[in-house]
């Protein structure tokens, strides 16, 4: 400690700072510079506490993301092994599954071979938090009609972070207790974004109000459905909920592999390798 | 606010830059698993849904 008038602590801030508003020794001229300093010091916090929101976002809930992730993976895992099915349940709709529990897993061979996640029912927060979520009443895994799905494009385990990379004719591989089930990207001669045949894009974009994309028929309210479509969505662009990206796929019954034990048969194995990169 | 914070912690020059960093970490960590789960749902940026009827 030094006690001499011109010492330069840099650690201890000048006697002069107002601690007292009614200070003699206060002049006008140090009230601006407190307050000054004041906002300045708020402005550079709040920066802060923005960027450590970014970091959350984007890192620190797939931290969070992942651990429930595994959680219901390994529940889902299990209740396989026990020969318990959560998809037959009794009336054979997806009505008397808990909302948040594991139902299938899914597998696209284009975002690579560790790309794996249990689906669970329910597309409330707390459900999109462990893993992508179906859309409750929409159809199961194999099923006529439209099996939808929602998932998280950045944050929170980032299932669908590069759904925009599908193109028509990649595959996407669900996996129930029984059956392994492959739907094949939509989209005519190449083109993701044209309606094929039946009038169903491989990719839309659409607004957040748009729930004709997970219709049984996809954007055609009154015809009744005849095949087993499965449709992804999630939220476009990146950071942002301004619009919704939209992918559906289209099952081909030809893939579809009876599953026993958890080994990928090995015709479901190869798809991996058409996938490319 | 910080330099008020700063004259009142006690103990030398290495006392108080490990409190500084104890504070830090605390404010931190409030915010990481409180305060940011707790208000993200009702931020407009990670939705991913569309309406079901």
């Amino acid at each position: 400690m030094s006690d001499e008038p011109g010492s330069t602590a840099v650690a201890d801030p000048p006697p002069h700072v107002p601690s007292h508003a009614g200070d003699s020794s206060t002049t006008v001229g140090d009230r601006i510079r407190f307050a000054l300093r004041g906002i300045g010091q708020t402005l550079i916090t709040a920066g802060m506490v923005i960027l450590l929101f970014v970091v959350y976002e984007v890192y620190i809930t797939n931290v969070f993301a992942h651990r429930q992730q595994v959680k219901v993976h390994s529940a889902l895992e299990k209740e396989w092994a026990q020969g318990k099915d959560p998809l037959a349940l009794p009336g054979g709709g997806s009505v008397g599954i808990p909302i948040g529990d594991g139902i299938a897993n899914v597998y696209i061979p284009r975002f690579g071979k560790d790309f794996a996640f249990t689906v669970v029912e329910g597309t409330d927060d707390a459900s999109l938090q462990k893993g992508p979520g179906h859309y409750v009443g929409t159809a199961l895994p194999g099923g006529t009609g439209n099996f939808a799905v929602a998932g998280h494009r950045v944050g929170k385990g980032e299932p669908f972070l590069n759904l925009d990379r599908l193109k028509t004719g990649d595959t996407v591989i669900v996996e129930t207790k029984t059956t392994w089930f492959v739907y094949v990207v939509k989209g005519a001669k190449g083109d993701i974004n044209a309606l094929d045949a039946d009038g169903v894009p491989g990719r839309e974009i659409v607004s957040p109000s748009d729930g004709n994309v997970i219709l049984p028929v996809p954007n055609h309210p009154a015809t009744q459905p005849t095949e087993k479509l499965m449709t992804m969505t999630t939220c476009h662009p990146k950071f942002t909920a301004t619009q919704r990206m939209i992918v559906h796929a289209l099952l081909n019954p030809k893939l579809t592999a009876a599953r026993s034990g958890s080994r990928m048969p090995a015709t479901i194995d190869a798809l991996y390798g058409k996938a490319g990169a | 606010m910080y330099v008020w914070i700063w004259r009142h912690l006690p103990g030398v020059l290495a006392l108080k830059v490990f409190q500084v960093l104890l504070l830090v970490a605390a404010v931190c960590a409030l915010l990481l698993f409180v305060v940011f789960p707790w208000i993200e749902p009702h931020l407009p940026i990670s939705q991913v849904t569309v309406d079901n009827q």
